[in-house]
C-alpha cells in the first residue's frame, strides 16, 4: 500500500510528465488556452493512461518478455509497434464505447481523443513503464511490479499531466493582459512560464514518503 | 524537373530557417528539451529522426498510391515504428552509452508529431525524392535547435562541449578562479527557457512569422 | 489495366496482412543480426563498473582487463563455511536477485594480492542505488569501490557517481577497531562523533538523504557478505 501511494504522488508532482520529462508538449502547448478545454484533455488523458498502461503491461509480461510466451523466446522487438497499436486502437474504441454510452461525456471529451493517440505522454508512460519492471521494487520507488502499480502510476501521471495544462492555462488567460515584447508573445512566452512553472515544481524533490 | 530545381531547394532549406519544425511549427518539442542536457546525445537524436523522416517520408511516398485511405494512420504508425525499431536497436548495439542517455525518448520518436505531420501533409501527395529532401531538411531543421540547446546547456552546466573540458580549470573557484558551473542549466526547466530564447532571437530576425 | 479498388474490404484486409508480415520479419532480422552486439555492450558495460572498483579506469579493452583481472565469479550459498555452490556464473545473477541463498562474490587479483568484488544495492533519495565494493583480503581494509545511480539530483546526489567520492573511500577499515559492527560510512564534516578516522569518509554537501542511502546500502550489503569476507 505504502509503495502504491509514493509511487502515485511522486508520479503526480515529481516525475511530472510536463515538468520532469516533457511529455505530450504539443497539445499541451496546442490547447492550454481555456481553463476548460485543458481539463477536458487532461482528463481524456487521464482516462487513456488508465487503460493503456495496465494493458501494455500485461502484453509486455505476459507475451513480449524474453520467455514469457515460450522459453528463450524474446518479442521485445516488437514492443513499440504494438504498444503504439494498443494506443491507437484503445482510443478509436474508448471514442466508440463513450459515443454509444455517455453523449455528454463525448460531447466533452470527443473532440480531444483522437489527439491523444499521438500524445508522447501516453506512449510516454509505457515506455516508462517497460524500464521500470526492470526495477528493484524493494530498493527502488519508482519501481512496477504489479498491475496495482500500474494504476497508480498512470492516475498519478494523469492528474499530474491535468494539473499542469489547467496550471499553464490559467496562466495564460490571465496573460492576455501583459506587455510582452513582440517576437517573444504567444509561443516564446509560454515557453518561459512552462520553464518557471517546472522550476517551481523542482521544490518537490525534497518530498520523500 | 531536375533534381535540384529551385523548388526543391526551398522544400529542403524553407524547413531550416522559415519554417523550423520546432520553433515556428511547435512539433516534436517533447525530445528536443529532453535529451539536450549534453550535446552529444543531442546531436544522436537529432541524425536519429532526421534519419526517420526521411526513410518513413520515402516508403510512404512509394506507396502512397496502393494505402486503403480508411487504415492510412495505421499504416503511417507501423512504418514509422518500424523504422524506430531499427534505429533503436542499431544505437543500443554500437552507441551503448548514448542509447542508456537517451531512454525512452529513442521509443518517443514514434509519437514525434514531425513524423506524422510531414507524412500525411508532404509523403502522401509528392513523389519519393521531394519527400526524400522534405524529410532531411525538417529533421536537420529539428536537429538544429537539439544542437543550439545542447551546446549551451552543456556549455554552461559542465562547462564542457563533447565531454572535453572547454573552460580552463584555473578559472573554476576550487581552483582559485571566479568561475563556476550553472548547475541550473542541467534541469530539465532551464531547456524551456533557452528554446524560448531561441525562439524570441529568430522571430526578432523573421518579423513575418505569425 | 483495370484500376484497383483501394478501398475495398478484402484489399484492406490483404494489404494490412502484408505490411504486418513483411514488418514483422524485417524486424526479427534486424533485432536477431545486432542481439549479440547488444548484449556484448551490456555486459562490457557491467565488467567496466567491476574493475572501477578494483581501481581500473578508462582501459581501453575491457574484456580482456577483465578476463586479465577476475579469477572467478563464484555464487555462495546461505552457509560460506561449505565454500561456493557455483564457481562461477556470478555474473549472470541480476542485482535484484541477490539474495542471502543467492550472493555472486567476483575474485579478482590486482599486483599478485587477491581482492574480492561485492555487488551492493540499496535506495537513494529518488531511485536505486548500486556499485560495486573491492576489498582486500584482510577482509576489512577497502580497495576501491564503484557506485552509480538511477535517477539522484544532478549535482548533488549525482555526484556519488563521481571518482572523487569513490576514491576516498580507498583505504577506509569496514569495522571499528574493537568492534563486529560496519561502521564504515560518509558523513557531514564535523559531525564524525567518536568515529575513527579510518571509518569514515567526507559526505556530500546538500545530498544528507543520498548520502544516508549510501551507508545503509555499505551496512547492509557488507553485513550480508560478512561471512564470505572474513571470519568475524
Amino acid at each position: 500500500m505504502e509503495h502504491f501511494i509514493s509511487l502515485f504522488v511522486r508520479s503526480i508532482f515529481v516525475d511530472n510528465m510536463i515538468f520532469a520529462f516533457f511529455l505530450g508538449m504539443c497539445s499541451y502547448l496546442a490547447v492550454s488556452k481555456t481553463v476548460k478545454t485543458s481539463f477536458g484533455l487532461g482528463v481524456a488523458v487521464t482516462f487513456v493512461l488508465l487503460i493503456t498502461v495496465p494493458v501494455d503491461y500485461l502484453l509486455q509480461t505476459k507475451v513480449l518478455a524474453d520467455g514469457a510466451l515460450a522459453e528463450g523466446v524474446d518479442l521485445t522487438f516488437l514492443a513499440f509497434i504494438l504498444f503504439i497499436a494498443v494506443i491507437a486502437g484503445i482510443v478509436q474504441l474508448v471514442e466508440m464505447v463513450v459515443e454509444r454510452f455517455s453523449p455528454s461525456l463525448y460531447a466533452a471529451l470527443g473532440i480531444f481523443l483522437p489527439l491523444i493517440a499521438v500524445n508522447c505522454a501516453i506512449m510516454g508512460a509505457s515506455l516508462f513503464m517497460q524500464q521500470r519492471i526492470q526495477l528493484d521494487p524493494a530498493t527502488s520507488t519508482q519501481a512496477i511490479s504489479s498491475i496495482g502499480d500500474c494504476i497508480a502510476y498512470a492516475l498519478g501521471s494523469g492528474i499530474g499531466w491535468t494539473l499542469a495544462i489547467v496550471g499553464l492555462a490559467a496562466i495564460r488567460e490571465k496573460m492576455a493582459y501583459s506587455d510582452v515584447p513582440k517576437p517573444l508573445q504567444g509561443l516564446g512566452i509560454t515557453f518561459i512560464i512552462v520553464g518557471l512553472m517546472a522550476m517551481a515544481f523542482m521544490c518537490f524533490s525534497g518530498l520523500k514518503i | 524537373m531536375s533534381l535540384f530545381s529551385k523548388e526543391n531547394g526551398e522544400v529542403f532549406m524553407g524547413p531550416l530557417n522559415l519554417n523550423n519544425p520546432v520553433t515556428v511549427q511547435v512539433l516534436g518539442i517533447c525530445s528536443a528539451l529532453a535529451v539536450t542536457s549534453q550535446l552529444k546525445p543531442a546531436i544522436v537524436m537529432g541524425l536519429s529522426v532526421t534519419a526517420i523522416t526521411a526513410f518513413s517520408n520515402v516508403i510512404i511516398s512509394l506507396i502512397r498510391k496502393t494505402i486503403p485511405n480508411r487504415i492510412r494512420i495505421i499504416v503511417q504508425l507501423v512504418v514509422v515504428a518500424a523504422l524506430v525499431t531499427i534505429v533503436s536497436n542499431i544505437l543500443k548495439a554500437y552507441v551503448y552509452d548514448v542509447s542508456v542517455q537517451l531512454s525512452v525518448y529513442v521509443g518517443l520518436i514514434i509519437t514525434n508529431c514531425i513524423l506524422m505531420g510531414r507524412l500525411e501533409a508532404f509523403a502522401m501527395q509528392n513523389g519519393p525524392w521531394e519527400s526524400f529532401l522534405d524529410g532531411i531538411g525538417n529533421g536537420l531543421g529539428y536537429a538544429a535547435i537539439l544542437v543550439i540547446v545542447g551546446f549551451v546547456r552543456e556549455l554552461l552546466g559542465f562547462g564542457t562541449i563533447l565531454g572535453f573540458q572547454v573552460i580552463p580549470e584555473c578559472a573554476y573557484v576550487e581552483n582559485g578562479g571566479l568561475y563556476i558551473n550553472n548547475g541550473m542549466m542541467t534541469m530539465p526547466a532551464m531547456a524551456l527557457i533557452i528554446v524560448a530564447c531561441v525562439i524570441w532571437v529568430h522571430r526578432a530576425y523573421n518579423k513575418n512569422i505569425e | 489495366m483495370e484500376k484497383l479498388n483501394t478501398n475495398s474490404n478484402a484489399y484492406t484486409i490483404i494489404y494490412a496482412s502484408v505490411m504486418v508480415i513483411i514488418v514483422a520479419f524485417l524486424l526479427a532480422f534486424v533485432s536477431s543480426a545486432l542481439k549479440p552486439t547488444q548484449d556484448a555492450n551490456v555486459e562490457l558495460d557491467k565488467k567496466s563498473q567491476i574493475l572501477a572498483a578494483l581501481n581500473i579506469r578508462g582501459v581501453e579493452d575491457v574484456a580482456a582487463k577483465y578476463d586479465e583481472v577476475v579469477k572467478s565469479d563464484a555464487i555462495f550459498g546461505a552457509d560460506a563455511s561449505q565454500g561456493p555452490k557455483a564457481e562461477t556464473g556470478g555474473f549472470a545473477v541480476a542485482n535484484k536477485d541477490i539474495t542471502a541463498d543467492n550472493r555472486p562474490l567476483y575474485i579478482a587479483e590486482v599486483d599478485g594480492e587477491q581482492k574480492k568484488v561485492v555487488p551492493v544495492k540499496g535506495a537513494g533519495l529518488w531511485g536505486g542505488l548500486w556499485g560495486y565494493i573491492a576489498v582486500d583480503a584482510d577482509g576489512e581494509t577497502i580497495y576501491g569501490t564503484y557506485f552509480s545511480h538511477e535517477s539522484e539530483t544532478a549535482g548533488l546526489g549525482a555526484r556519488i557517481a563521481e571518482q572523487w567520492f569513490q576514491d576516498s573511500f580507498r583505504g577506509k577499515k569496514l569495522y571499528a577497531a574493537d568492534g563486529n559492527d560496519i561502521v564504515l560510512c560518509a558523513v557531514k564534516p564535523g559531525k564524525e562523533g567518536t568515529l575513527s578516522p579510518d571509518n569514515y569518509v567526507d559526505g556530500i554537501t546538500g545530498a544528507t538523504l543520498t548520502t544516508d542511502g549510501v551507508n545503509n546500502m555499505i551496512k547492509e550489503c557488507m553485513t550480508l557478505y560478512k561471512d564470505i569476507l572474513t571470519n568475524k
